[in-house]
Parts: C-alpha cells; structure tokens; sequence
C-alpha cells in the first residue's frame, strides 16, 4: 500500500526547493531560537530528522509544522545552510496539495479567509477576512471587544477596496492552482 | 509567438526604452497601511514630503500575500508580490519602496526567487499575464530613512521654534523577523544585530538601548488565529524592552506594531505602565517637528499623549537649562569683555599720562 520507498518525501523536497534535508547534522541550534517551539510536538530539527525519515504521511500530517511562523530564525542561524524554514514551507505544501495535512481549524480558516479576501478584491479587506475566519473557525466571538477601539481609530474599513485588475488576480490564482 | 514570449519581448522593450529617473519612487502601501496602520501610511507621507523624496503609489496595486501565500503555495508566493513589480516597471519607476516589513520582504523575496530559480522568469509574465522583466529594486522605509540619515540629523538638530521632543529619550529599535532575515533577501543589515534603525533614531537626537529582543518574533500573522501565541511573544519583548530602560519601543512593520500595541493590554499582568510602541516614521516625523496629529499618533491602542506631554515637559525643562546656561555664559563673558576694555583703557590712560613717550626719545 505503502509508496514511500518509491519516492521520499526528502526526494521531493530536494527536487522542489534545491534543499538536500540529509545535510542536517541535527545540532538542534534551530530549535534553540524557534519562538515556537515550546508550543510544537515536533521542533525544527526533529521536522528535518522525519522529512529523512518518514513515513511519508507522518511528516506531512504533523500539526507542528503549521505553528511555524516563517520567522526565518532556524535559517538564519543554521551552521549548515539547511534552510529549515524552507523545508517546512514545502512540506506544508506538499501536505496542502497532497489533501493529508492536518491544519489546526484555526489556522486553516486564517488562511482560507485571507486568500479568498485576495482572490475577490485584489487586497485584504480585514473586516470580510475576520467576519469568513470567524464562520471558517467557528471562533465567532473572536476579538469582537477590540471591533470599536478599531473602529473609532479609523482601522477598521466596512467596504472593500477593491482594484480593477481583479480579473488578473483571479487568474494567478487559477495559474498557480491555488482554490482557497 | 506565445502570449509569455511577447510579453518578454516587451518587457524586453519597456525597461530598454526608459530608464526612468524623474518620477522618483514607486509607493507600495500594502493593504496593512490601507487598512489596519493608518498611521504608518500618514506619517510616512509626512515625513517623505518634509525630506523632499518624491513618491507615487504604485496604481492598481494588489496585495502580495503575506504570509498566507507562500504558505500555501510558493508560485503564488512569487506571483503575487511580481504582479506589482510588473506595475512598477509598467508605470516607469525603477525602485518600489515598501514600508510594510511582510510586504517588503515578500517583494524583495518575489524580485530574487525570478533572478534566480530555474524558469521563473520565463513563467512569471504567463502567470501575470503582463510584461515582466524584474528590473525594480525593493527597498523599506528603514532603508529609506538610512539612507538620509545625515539631512534628518541637520534638520533634528537646527534651531527651530518647538524644541526637539526626542532629545536623550530612551527608545527599543525592534526589528523583529522581516526586516533582517533571510539576510539575502532583506539588504546589508546584520540579521541578528540590525544597527540601521538604531542609526535613524541617534540621526533623530533619541538615544537607542542596548537590548536582547531586536530580532525576536513577535508571532506575526498568528495575532488572530492563535492569540495567546502572540500575547506570549510580545511579553517577552516588552518586558526586555523595559527592563533595558526604554521608554517607548519603535517598529516599523504593522503585523509587529498591532501584536505589540493593541495586544499590550493582554500581556500586561502586574500592572506595569505601558510602553507606547511608535514607528520609526512617526519618530522621525517627531524630530522634524511635525505635529502629532499629522502622523497619526492618536490611532495607538497604547495611548501615546502622555508619553508625548511628558516629552514636551522635559524638552522645555531642558531649553529652559540650557538657555540659562547659555545666559549665564553670556554675563560671564560680558563681565570678562568689561574688564579687558578697563584694563585697555586704563592702559592707554598711563601711556597718554607719559609724555616722552618712547618713539618721541627715538625720533631724538
């Protein structure tokens, strides 16, 4: 059943992103600087040491992977030049496209709602993407106290801003076989 | 001729036939600065019109997808941004200033993934379906004010009616992730001791602190999905700040201004007295004495008028100072110039006093 001898994820990732995972040594100085990782299963080392190792499913249906902020930290201050936050990148991508990874719900509905404000206006429009999170997350008292301080602060557009070239944009959207 | 090898072709044309120099700069406001950072956009204009650099924003701009797009998928994470770089050359600019620190990194980010990944440049005017031949350089407002350092030096510390209010003033550059790094993508910068901010706030006569949260993340676009990541993160940062003795931190993104301003109330846990969170546009605008309003300093969630009033207090505390030093030097000197012109008179009074004088025994 299983495919993973066939193609690694390591393999894929290598040939997507110009990243050999294997060159990661696992000194662990990425996940010493990683602002999340007191909060993730898996921290940036041991995400590189599961891309090498499968299986397969189990790198690209960790949840950790999607708590990565791309802070770029690991990057920045790996000895080796592995980019960890590249590779998780792919991996979240693999995991998308592929339909296996699991995305915490709410962070899912973030990104959901924030691509379709894109798709449909050309720009973000805070107010649609909070009201589409919300229904998305089912979070529907989310941050509703900050809503007037906001408001009154001139932060906050009721209509959207939409631009002419919405058209274009849907089409890149449809080039890079992105559907939010 | 395929619809991608004739929109090279003109790109090819366009960038050959104008090397554009009189419009000044391109403006990419992002939609942060339309939306949710008002303020960086007002004082950002303010300042940009006081230091006589002309800009334009950019027309039809789209948003570059920041961070949800390059999360997804890494073509729409470079689609995206280049859409606007395409604009930007169509509209005859050669350099787009960004002030938005995700926006800027994504388009410089945009700018080298088509310079150098493998058939991007070739794809990338199919995918937007316009011309594209990537000659727009990206730059943030941090550049940008670094770069006229020396002009926001002379005119911070010229004479001028309103002293200047950030004079000795405590202040945390916090760079955060999207200004250093990847240190490729973001300019000359050290990605993990940044000075340049520092810089543009000793130019504005403040004095930056030496402190360790510089380059920490403040849990960036998570400020909605995951708040208590982000009210854990920007904590640490604050409290940093403060216990380095800041008395105000300054940003220049508005993903990191929002976690750490309109979060603050949350992070707050033994009642400490809140640290407004300015932008380095808004500080600068302070050093050239435009009004507050003009830079949208009341649109804070930390409330900056204190902070502003307590300035004030102490900028004409320390006029006052220095104007009675400069008084006191004055008699001092008025006193001296007294006695040195008794002194010559009473000279000249012996002399007049003598007759014989010693040139009347020479001519004998």
């Amino acid at each position: 059943m299983t495919t993973s001898t066939a193609r690694t994820l390591a393999a894929e990732i290598l040939e997507a992103t110009g990243i050999n995972a294997a060159t990661c040594y696992q000194c662990g100085k990425c996940s010493a600087g990683c602002p999340m990782a007191s909060e993730s299963d898996l921290r940036p080392h041991q995400v590189m040491r599961r891309v090498m190792y499968g299986p397969r499913e189990r790198a690209l249906q960790d949840e950790s992977v999607w708590l990565c902020l791309t802070c770029e930290t690991c990057s920045a201050r790996c000895p080796n030049d592995c980019d960890p936050a590249r590779v998780i990148d792919a991996v979240r991508e693999i995991g998308f496209e592929s339909g296996q990874a699991v995305i915490p719900r709410a962070i899912s509905a973030f990104h959901k709602a924030f691509l379709a404000q894109i798709r449909s206006n050309g720009r973000l429009h805070e107010m649609g993407m909070v009201m589409e999170y919300k229904l998305r997350s089912r979070d529907l008292m989310k941050d509703v106290t900050n809503a007037p301080g906001m408001f009154a602060r001139g932060k906050l557009n009721l209509r959207p801003d939409r631009i002419d070239g919405v058209a274009e944009v849907k089409r890149i959207f449809e080039r890079c076989g992105v559907t939010p | 001729m395929s619809a991608a090898a004739e929109a090279t072709a003109q790109a090819g044309t366009g960038t050959a036939a104008q090397p554009q120099t009189g419009r000044g700069v391109a403006y990419y406001p992002g939609c942060s600065l339309h939306g949710t950072s008002p303020e960086f956009d007002l004082s950002l204009r303010a300042v940009v019109q006081a230091l006589d650099i002309p800009v334009t924003e950019i027309d039809d701009w789209n948003c570059c997808g920041a961070s949800s797009g390059h999360t997804t998928d890494h073509l729409l994470g470079v689609a995206l941004p280049a859409r606007n770089l395409a604009l930007a050359e169509a509209q005859g600019f050669d350099r787009v200033l960004a002030p938005c620190a995700a926006c800027y990194n994504r388009l410089s980010a945009a700018h080298l993934a088509v310079a150098h990944e493998d058939g991007l440049a070739e794809r990338m005017p199919e995918i937007l379906g316009r011309p594209f031949a990537n000659s727009v350089e990206v730059f943030n407002a941090v550049q940008m004010l670094h770069e006229a350092a020396e002009t926001i030096a002379e005119k911070a510390a010229a004479p001028s009616a309103i002293p200047n209010p950030l004079k000795g003033i405590k202040v945390a550059a916090y760079y955060g992730c999207l200004l250093v790094r990847p240190a490729e993508v973001c300019g000359g910068d050290d990605p993990e001791q940044p000075t340049s901010m520092d810089e543009v706030i000793s130019a504005c006569g403040a004095d930056p602190v030496d402190w360790n949260m510089k380059v920490e993340c403040c849990g960036g676009a998570f400020s909605v999905s995951r708040t208590a990541s982000v009210v854990r993160l920007g904590r640490a940062i604050v409290d940093d700040a403060r216990r380095c003795g800041a008395e105000a931190i300054v940003v220049a993104c508005p993903l990191c201004h929002s976690n750490l301003d309109l979060r603050q109330k949350a992070m707050a846990t033994r009642g400490e007295k809140p640290l407004p969170v300015l932008f380095i546009t808004e500080v600068v605008g302070l050093a050239l004495g435009l009004p507050a309003e003009s830079l949208g300093l009341k649109r804070h969630f930390v409330a900056t008028e204190p902070f502003l009033q307590d300035l004030a207090v102490r900028a004409a505390k320390r006029e006052a100072a220095e104007k009675t030093a400069r008084d006191e030097a004055a008699a001092k000197a008025a006193v001296r110039a007294a006695k040195r012109a008794a002194a010559e008179a009473e000279a000249a009074a012996t002399a007049a006093a003598a007759p014989g004088a010693p040139e009347g025994g020479e001519a004998q």
